[in-house]
């Protein structure tokens, strides 16, 4: 496999300059011309005047992660710009174009010994006050990758078309003056077609999860808004009411799981989504979800933490919580998408492991895959992967069973008993908290607390979980074991690897728990060598898979926290330091 | 009588909505008399069993889902009413109770109650409560009053002014307020069937005594009074509850509002997926 070919920009300005907007406008365009991209976005609390930036990665490979380093920097002002330097990876080979009237070019730029292109904003804007810098920066960049005024006009229309004809009119315009600064650039890569001609999408990791919620049968949503877990509420909100759904807004992440809990016990499955400090709150219900066994999913878009932590930036560190927060013996699935179309797949396998195991199921989501937007093949989304031979659908009960009275916890081979609704006549029961027998009632006995401890436990050992357990790729004697975000960079380095002959198989866990241990050491088979990788930094995936499997004698561990995403260098570097170590 | 009560079935009496399960209040609970008050209203009602959810929090008198024939859900502590709020949005044909103490619903669960009377959905709320924490052996709840030295967790007496829960739901926006006494049965099932046929958040509270941590509450019958005039006017129920002492019964306050009612919109599902597609 070869490097990708990609191209890599980023807009930057203070909070409302426009970065973001104009870099989606640039993804829709460039969607539009037949390229992959993907766009991630970089930027503090602040709603209006912190610092902002989209960079933008455009490739004729499907790309998910951003590359080493900047080909073009385009600055809309230099405001707390200094902010953002960790995040861009400026060299001496980077172009950056910027006006010497919005501030002195910055030291962290010119330290870099980045090549500096200066223009005036106001030139360009041929006195038009109206001409917002960032539609301009549109126009330079539609210059540089040869993108026609069609494609850039039907991308302003996407981006603003809900605003009304006359502002996708002033954009339109404001980007074809943007293009009068071509003849200063290089045009750098050559138009590429759509070679597969398959329908494409444009959609962020958390609208994917939202959509995978639908598609896996969700008809209810409670929601309380946390950073960066709400875009998927908000799309859940627009869209469930044209599925026979609804949307209710909570007070608090106490209110909503409960809400959930209550509408899924009603029988209509339901789903909330949240970030650290919101699944926090929700740990007890869902240990009550796991008691009385009414299914539930929660979407854990992480950020960094603890506490407040860094609500915009990505990091793997709720791992312990999802596995381990809850109090008691309360096991449950939890589910890592490693990929942006994979926030779909796993949030409707998500759904589908919980109405058919009847158990709260959590989904790992991050900052890193949620709100970052690419353009993607189309996945299929007529018939989901499934876990296994689950099927998605409740087990419900229909008045069966020979006249004993109804046993909502009856125990069984796989665990799961049928649900009675309410309005089944003759399935009336009370659920509880509280320890209880089979039939529901409270109990203090052993062999009863015991039995549906048991029952519980086998719910989630004695299902399939098929191939859909982890992405596997490649071969050689050395593993990359990872989850989540991390995958894509891995996969990169990987590849960068693979070109100089450096063979290591990836092993991306999708399911975290339970763990398929056999299917994992059974993927490591004849690998002597695995480095473990993780956005976080106490190594929580690591200790996880130290408690549960036997991984090579010679594993090492590369875990360090956000807010940076991993840089496919950063990989490289760790297999070949593995490398070394082993040929010592 | 509820012109959707169903007509198939026998009728059925109070004591058909009681399970078989012996309750684990002590003798005397006031809680008896509200699981007798709601029996009856179900009956009266003619609700069929199975059409009917009662949601309960944690505390003695949450226990009350299981001593009924309906569906129950016996929740975590303070979270009853969204669970009930959950199962009301949806599943709107059925009839939603929410039942639990004072604890339960004005300290762990305040903040809930506040927002379920701004919400308005259509569910009934019984709030059983004894000023105390009977399930952990006689605390100062949000209702005691700020003297009471009866526990060793505050042996000097909470000093906190008492939680008023007419008043805060009042101000909240809840549209059909009203207090019981648990002993007086007949008079509550009245309460109960009302709140049930009210289209939208009705709240009870129901002055239910703890004799074996607040012995004092024996006397709770000489004190009431059933004295509130429902009105639909909010002065009228604010001069209501100034001249209240806090044992005035009966329907305070019922006003016209439109129940919760979720967004609802028809759209066709395939053009969820219609919004990611590339041109």
């Amino acid at each position: 496999m070869t490097r990708p070919t990609s191209f890599s920009l980023a807009l930057i300005g203070s909070g409302g300059a426009g970065a973001i907007s104009a870099g989606q406008l640039l993804l829709a365009a460039v969607a539009h011309s037949g390229l992959h991209a993907v766009m991630t976005r970089a930027f503090g609390p602040q709603i209006r005047g912190g610092e902002a930036a989209a960079l933008l990665r455009l490739s004729d490979h499907p790309v998910e992660c951003q590359a080493e380093r900047l080909d073009l920097l385009i600055a809309l002002d230099w405001e707390k710009s200094d902010r953002l330097a960790e995040d861009l990876a400026v060299d001496q080979s980077t172009v950056v174009l910027a006006d010497p009237e919005t501030g002195a070019i910055p030291a962290w730029i010119e330290k870099a010994g980045a090549r500096i292109q200066p223009l005036s904003w106001s030139e360009l804007a041929q006195g038009n006050r109206k001409t917002r810098p960032n539609m301009l920066a549109c126009g330079v960049v539609a210059a540089v990758l040869g993108l026609g005024p069609q494609t850039m006009t039907a991308a302003a229309q996407r981006q603003f078309g809900a605003k009304g004809a006359a502002v996708v009119q002033t954009a339109s315009a404001a980007i074809e003056l943007g293009r009068q600064f071509a003849p200063h650039m290089d045009r750098l890569i050559p138009q590429v077609e759509n070679e597969s001609g398959g329908e494409r999408w444009q959609i962020t990791g958390n609208q994917a999860s939202a959509l995978g919620a639908v598609l896996g049968g969700v008809r209810f949503c409670a929601a309380y808004p946390i950073t960066p877990a709400t875009e998927i509420l908000e799309w859940l909100a627009g869209r469930l009411p044209a599925v026979g759904g609804c949307l209710v807004q909570a007070e608090d992440e106490l209110a909503s799981i409960n809400m959930c809990l209550g509408a899924s016990f009603g029988g209509v499955p339901a789903l909330t989504a949240t970030s650290g400090p919101g699944l926090a709150l929700m740990v007890e219900t869902l240990g009550l979800a796991v008691a009385t066994e009414v299914p539930v999913v929660v979407v854990n878009v992480m950020r960094g933490g603890p506490s407040t932590g860094i609500p915009t930036r990505p990091e793997q560190s709720d791992l312990n919580i999802a596995i381990h927060g809850l109090h008691g013996d309360a096991p449950h699935p939890v589910i890592a998408p490693n990929g942006i179309v994979d926030c779909l797949i796993a949030t409707r396998q998500a759904v589908v492991l919980a109405e058919s195991l009847q158990t709260p199921v959590l989904v790992l989501s991050d900052q890193g895959l949620g709100q970052t937007e690419a353009v993607i093949e189309a996945p299929a989304t007529e018939e989901g992967k499934r876990f296994g031979e689950l099927k998605g659908k409740r087990r419900l009960w229909c008045g069966e069973g020979d006249g004993d009275a109804y046993q909502r916890y009856r125990d069984s081979a796989d665990g799961v008993a049928p649900m009675a609704l309410p309005g089944s006549l003759g399935g009336e029961h009370t659920v509880t908290g509280l320890s209880h027998d089979r039939q529901g009632r409270p109990t203090t006995r052993s062999e009863e607390h015991r039995r549906q401890l048991d029952k519980r436990q086998r719910k989630l050992e004695s299902f399939d979980p098929g191939e859909d357990w982890a992405t596997i790729e490649g071969d050689g004697a050395m593993a990359l074991i990872t989850f989540g975000s991390a995958t894509a960079p891995a996969r990169e380095g990987l590849a960068l690897l693979a070109a100089e002959g450096i063979a290591c198989r990836m092993i991306s866990v999708r399911l975290l728990s339970p763990l398929n241990v056999a299917g994992l050491e059974q993927a490591l088979s004849g690998v002597d060598r695995a480095l473990i990788l993780e956005l976080n930094h106490q190594g929580q995936f690591h200790r996880h898979l130290r408690a549960h499997c036997r991984l090579p004698a010679h594993t090492t561990a590369l875990h360090r926290p956000g807010p940076q995403p991993f840089r496919p260098a950063e990989i490289v570097d760790a297999i070949r330091k593995l490398t070394m170590e082993s040929a010592a | 009588m509820s012109a959707n009560a169903p007509i198939t079935m026998s009728v059925l009496s109070a004591r058909d909505y009681k399970s078989d399960y012996k309750p684990v209040w002590c003798p005397g609970c006031g809680d008896f008399g509200v699981l007798n008050a709601l029996t009856k209203a179900l009956a009266a009602l003619k609700l069929a069993p199975e059409q009917v959810a009662l949601i309960a929090g944690i505390g003695c008198s949450s226990r009350i889902a299981a001593y009924t024939r309906v569906y129950g859900f016996h929740g975590v502590h303070g979270r009853v009413l969204p669970l009930a709020t959950g199962l009301a949005v949806a599943r709107p044909d059925l009839t939603v109770l929410a039942a639990g103490g004072d604890g339960d619903g004005f300290s762990i669960g305040g903040n809930h109650f506040i927002h379920a009377c701004r919400r308005n959905a259509n569910l009934t709320y019984l709030v059983m409560d004894n000023a105390v924490y009977g399930m952990t052996k006689g605390q100062a709840s949000p209702t005691t009053e700020c003297d009471w030295t009866g526990s060793e967790l505050t042996p000097e007496g909470p000093h906190q002014a008492p939680f008023k829960p007419l008043e805060i739901a009042l101000a909240a926006g809840a549209p059909f307020i009203a207090r019981a006494f648990a002993n007086d049965p007949n008079g509550l099932a009245r309460l109960i069937c009302e709140a049930i046929e009210f289209p939208g958040f009705a709240m009870i509270q129901i002055l239910s005594p703890c004799i074996t941590y607040r012995p004092e509450q024996m006397g709770y019958k000489k004190r009431v009074h059933e004295d509130f005039q429902p009105t639909d006017r909010l002065d009228q129920a604010w001069q209501a509850l100034v001249a209240d002492d806090g044992f005035t019964t009966g329907l305070l306050w019922r006003a016209e509002r439109p129940a919760y009612r979720p967004h609802a919109a028809d759209g066709d599902p395939a053009s969820l997926i219609n919004s990611f597609r590339v041109e």
